[in-house]
């Protein structure tokens, strides 16, 4: 099977270690990845913050670089909930202002096969034990676009149970947001540092090392949040872990 | 307490500041609003079919929202055919005016209050004093507010910011000055409080002659209003005085009778996390020798139909005020209502307040970005209204402008100010992202001078580094690393 | 223009969007949600009932027809109630053993003479047993709305199983909308203290509903 593999902007420039290890796990599970070279951004910050009208292009975009695969893969429940849920919306929403189909014509074909990575691994390669090792204490932070958007429910958490070595610790108040929002952390930056004050010692109440998540941009907040709190743990996507093995432990 | 006491709010941020750091506050919030979630979550699972019952909810009000004119005409026909009198206000001053009018017309110079949205929202207590009426609410947050000379901060219980000690002081302080004292010695235990306000209230209803109340829901077919409460004090206002008169929002209607089996079965677990509220009251009309002989129904618009007009944001007007959004809102919790600068606050004020007033206030501006889109609201909404849908909707209009209604009138509106820089940004990131190029190059540059990156940053980037790093730019981004290890297949490099 | 004219003019032109042969109201709704809550037995629904009512403080009963006079007396003793409220269709040997003072309540009646009366014996119009509620219609034997809103003490009868129904859809068939009616769920409570629920404001802050079994009343 060949795959596209979505790793979003952020992750691209700043994240690049989530991207190696997607393409390493789904290497190692049989699954020819591509990463087309002309993927930049999904729209998703753009849209959020109001402006429809400039995200419409990237969707374009989007829908060009990666229409003719058979799957495509992000490590990233907010984006891929943008291109699931919000593309289709903008395609009705442009037809609603009288400019025909076109948008919606253009986006409809990358909608359905466009897969969260936990959810392309549970659903899709119908695998849970994945054949990880990483030896160290969970707590999972189910994000907000992964969990309310795209409905993940309880698929990361079976994926990191599978892992061997790995002790998945409960963590208070999961299901609250941590804060992020995108634009939000800047524009209500009090209130979105409150939130990730409190997701912070939530975390730490589990006396975990690692809180793992699924988006990367949630854990650059609850990270930078960590650090500044000077606490001892610290954030790792779920790719990494589950991209971590006895032979090559992720360091 | 009405909406006039908000005029001149600051930008939802900096009155959320201020709450954020108030330790109390966020105390009592934080008690309150996990207490009341924990307990709507049990409350909802009882019921197998919710998910069922929330579908049909949001159709019904869709539906009537689509023939709101229909069923409008059909309404005022059954209220009046049961003895109602039915008036229309198009806006807050319009409703006042009849308000008031219809109480002089009584004689009297006084009105106990069944709390209501709709007549907060056009400042109707205010409007009664001006006129020498004097208006008491008696539910018990209510009367908590109004006795503290405060503003409401929730819509189900309006005196959410308060605890229990507060509660009392106000009590002890204030009541003597309204009427019947606070019993000497009062503590802060719940009952207590409870009882004072018993004791206080009693002789307000017994010589009451005018009741005020709004409605939860209007049935067209039948003329009927519902009024859902729990403490008896709607039931009061309802059956002992001699005059009703009930102020509601044109969008309270419901086509049928039956309408009211969905909603009866939702609002309540919603709202107090109960399978029913102690007292739900219905009355058509008015019935010979049983409660009030004289009966009024003020319509009130006051910016709904502007609402109506637009197809994303009309949905905001299924609301039956519940206030599940509210307790399970993040940011309310940590903002406090005060902050929305509204009577309406929470998610569902944050797309409501710009939609009723427009987006021209400062306030009303800042309220669509007050949600980090989290989507819990959504979740528990009993009537399914996407907030965050809304949100940035609203978001759109305010950065792009664009048409709207205002008044009746169809205006384009132009991009709000304050938002160039961002624009602009917006701009410069879709043409890089659309140019992978220059995306690349960007990322290069970065990578190249990240030793100079600092973990936090001065100006307006203190938003983000005052209380969290920045994270660290890897050596270079991913697409390098791929096309350098050609995938990682050539792992020697 | 009047408001009328002006408000009716601006919901048509918000609804422009509207098709003229928009899905009719009987389509627009799916009423696929349940029309009660689990498959119970008659006696189980009345079971369920008595669970709830008791659930949220109400003082629940149950006797037969026959026990209904005793039952009710020494309620009214035990409360140490002087007085009771008489709606005018209450059956006469309901209150036949107790020897409180009886207060008809009369269309002069103000509500000050209600306020010194203690308690008040009613009959009701139906029970909801999901929700454990008693919907009072003002029927007769019920009475107009304030008598049983202004005394402290409200006492119910039920007649079980005929006046019972399980939920809240079969409840709204059974009533009729004309009449003025009080759906009861417990005593008197609030929430608005920290959001938690204490019983006793305005209304009765005692509920005693008594479940009358073999043709009561």
């Amino acid at each position: 099977m060949r795959v596209a593999l979505f790793l979003t902007c952020v992750n691209d420039t700043l994240y690049p270690d989530t991207g190696r290890a997607v393409v390493k796990l789904l290497t190692r599970l049989g699954v020819e990845v591509d990463f087309p070279m002309a993927q930049t951004c999904c729209g998703q910050a753009h849209y959020n913050t109001g402006y429809r009208h400039e995200a419409e292009p990237l969707a374009r975009h989007f829908s060009d670089v990666f229409g003719g695969y058979e799957a495509i893969v992000t490590p990233s429940g907010s984006c891929g909930a943008m291109v699931r849920e919000l593309y289709p919306r903008m395609g009705e929403r442009a037809r609603a202002e009288g400019r025909g189909e076109s948008l919606a014509a253009t986006l409809a074909p990358v909608v359905p096969k466009t897969y969260e990575l936990t959810e392309f691994l549970v659903d899709v390669l119908e695998v849970t034990d994945v054949g990880a090792y990483y030896p160290h204490t969970v707590t999972y932070h189910p994000t907000c676009h992964g969990l309310r958007g795209l409905g993940l429910a309880d698929r990361p958490r079976r994926l990191l149970q599978a892992v061997k070595g790995l002790e998945l610790r409960e963590l208070p108040g999961a299901d609250e947001c941590c804060g992020f929002g995108g634009t939000f952390a800047l524009k209500n930056s009090d209130v979105s540092a409150a939130m990730g004050a409190d997701k912070v010692r939530n975390a730490e109440s589990t006396g975990a090392e690692v809180l793992c998540a699924a988006d990367n941009s949630c854990l650059m907040h609850i990270g930078g949040t960590m650090t500044r709190l000077s606490t001892g743990m610290r954030p790792v996507h779920i790719a990494e872990i589950l991209a971590s093995t006895e032979e090559e432990p992720l360091t | 307490m009405s909406g006039g006491t908000f005029v001149g709010m600051p930008a939802f941020p900096k009155a959320a500041h201020e709450a954020v750091n108030n330790q109390t506050l966020r105390g009592n919030l934080r008690h309150a609003t996990h207490t009341i979630r924990g307990k709507r979550a049990k409350a909802v699972a009882e019921m197998s079919d919710w998910a069922e019952l929330r579908e049909a909810g949001k159709r019904i009000k869709d539906h009537t929202l689509r023939h709101l004119d229909t069923y409008l005409v059909q309404l005022e026909e059954s209220v009046t055919a049961a003895g109602g009198v039915v008036h229309w206000a198009a806006d807050a001053d319009e409703a006042n005016r009849i308000v008031v009018e219809l109480v002089r017309m009584t004689g009297e110079s006084e009105v106990v209050k069944v709390k209501s949205m709709a007549t907060q929202e056009i400042g109707l207590n205010e409007a009664l004093e001006a006129e020498g009426i004097a208006a008491y609410e008696t539910d018990l947050a209510e009367l908590i507010v109004q006795l503290g000379k405060d503003r409401p901060s929730h819509i189900l219980v309006p005196a959410i910011h308060r605890n229990r000690g507060e509660i009392r002081d106000i009590f002890a302080r204030e009541m003597s000055e309204w009427g019947r004292p606070a019993p000497e010695g009062l503590t802060d235990t719940p009952a207590e409080l409870a009882e004072a306000a018993r004791l206080h209230l009693r002789e307000k209803f017994l010589r009451a002659k005018v009741g005020v109340s709004g409605a939860n829901f209007m049935v067209a077919e039948t003329g009927t209003l519902v009024v859902v409460e729990s403490e008896g004090n709607g039931r009061m206002c309802l059956t002992l005085p001699e005059t009703l008169i009930s102020v509601v929002g044109i969008e309270k209607i419901v086509p049928t009778w039956r309408d009211l089996e969905v909603f009866l079965q939702t609002l309540p677990r919603s709202s107090t996390a109960e399978r029913m509220n102690p007292y739900t009251s219905t009355w058509t009309g008015t019935t010979d020798g049983d409660g009030p002989q004289t009966f009024h129904l003020v319509l009130i618009d006051n910016g709904r139909t502007d609402t109506l007009a637009d197809e994303v944001g009309r949905q905001a007007l299924r609301c039956i005020r519940c206030s599940a959004c509210l307790n399970v809102c993040p940011v309310y919790e940590r903002a406090g209502g005060h902050a929305y600068g509204s009577v309406y606050p929470g998610p569902i004020g944050a797309i409501l307040s710009p939609q009723l007033r427009g987006t021209a206030s400062e306030i009303d501006a800042s309220l669509p970005y007050a949600s980090s889109l989290c989507g819990a609201c959504y979740e528990v909404c009993p009537v399914a209204i996407d907030i965050p849908e809304v949100l940035v909707h609203l978001r759109e209009r305010v950065v792009e402008g664009g048409p709207v209604t205002r008044d009746g009138n169809k205006v384009v509106l132009k991009p709000a100010k304050g938002h160039a820089a961002e624009r602009a940004a917006m701009r410069a990131a879709r043409w890089a992202f659309s140019h992978p190029g220059a995306l690349r190059t960007g990322q290069r540059l970065a990578s190249r001078t990240r030793r100079f990156h600092p973990r936090t940053l001065p100006g307006p980037g203190k938003a983000w580094s005052g209380t969290r790093d920045l994270p660290a730019v890897p050596a270079e981004p991913f697409r390098d690393w791929w096309q350098r290890t050609n995938g990682g297949k050539d792992t020697s490099k | 223009m009047n408001s009328r004219e002006l408000i009716l003019g601006r919901v048509r032109r918000a609804l422009a969007d509207v098709p003229h042969d928009d899905t009719p109201y009987d389509q627009a709704v799916d009423r696929d949600y349940l029309r009660e809550h689990g498959d119970r037995s008659v006696e189980e629904t009345v079971e369920l009932l008595a669970e709830n009512l008791a659930d949220y403080r109400a003082i629940v009963h149950r006797c037969t027809a026959g026990e209904l006079p005793a039952l009710l007396a020494g309620i009214l003793a035990a409360r140490g109630s002087a007085s009771v409220l008489v709606p005018p269709g209450l059956p006469p040997e309901w209150l036949s053993a107790a020897d409180t003072t009886r207060v008809h309540d009369r269309a002069d009646s103000t509500v000050y003479d209600l306020d010194k009366v203690e308690s008040v014996v009613t009959a009701c119009a139906l029970a909801v047993a999901e929700t454990g509620t008693i919907v009072l219609d003002g029927s007769p034997d019920q009475g107009r709305r304030r008598i049983t809103l202004v005394p402290d003490h409200h006492i119910c009868v039920v007649r079980v199983p005929e006046q019972v129904v399980a939920s809240v859809p079969q409840a709204l068939e059974l009533l009729d909308p004309v009449r003025p009616l009080t759906w009861i769920s417990g005593p008197s409570a609030t929430s608005d203290i920290e959001l938690d629920r204490v019983e006793g404001v305005h209304g009765p802050r005692t509920l005693e509903v008594v479940l009358v079994s073999g043709g009561g009343g």
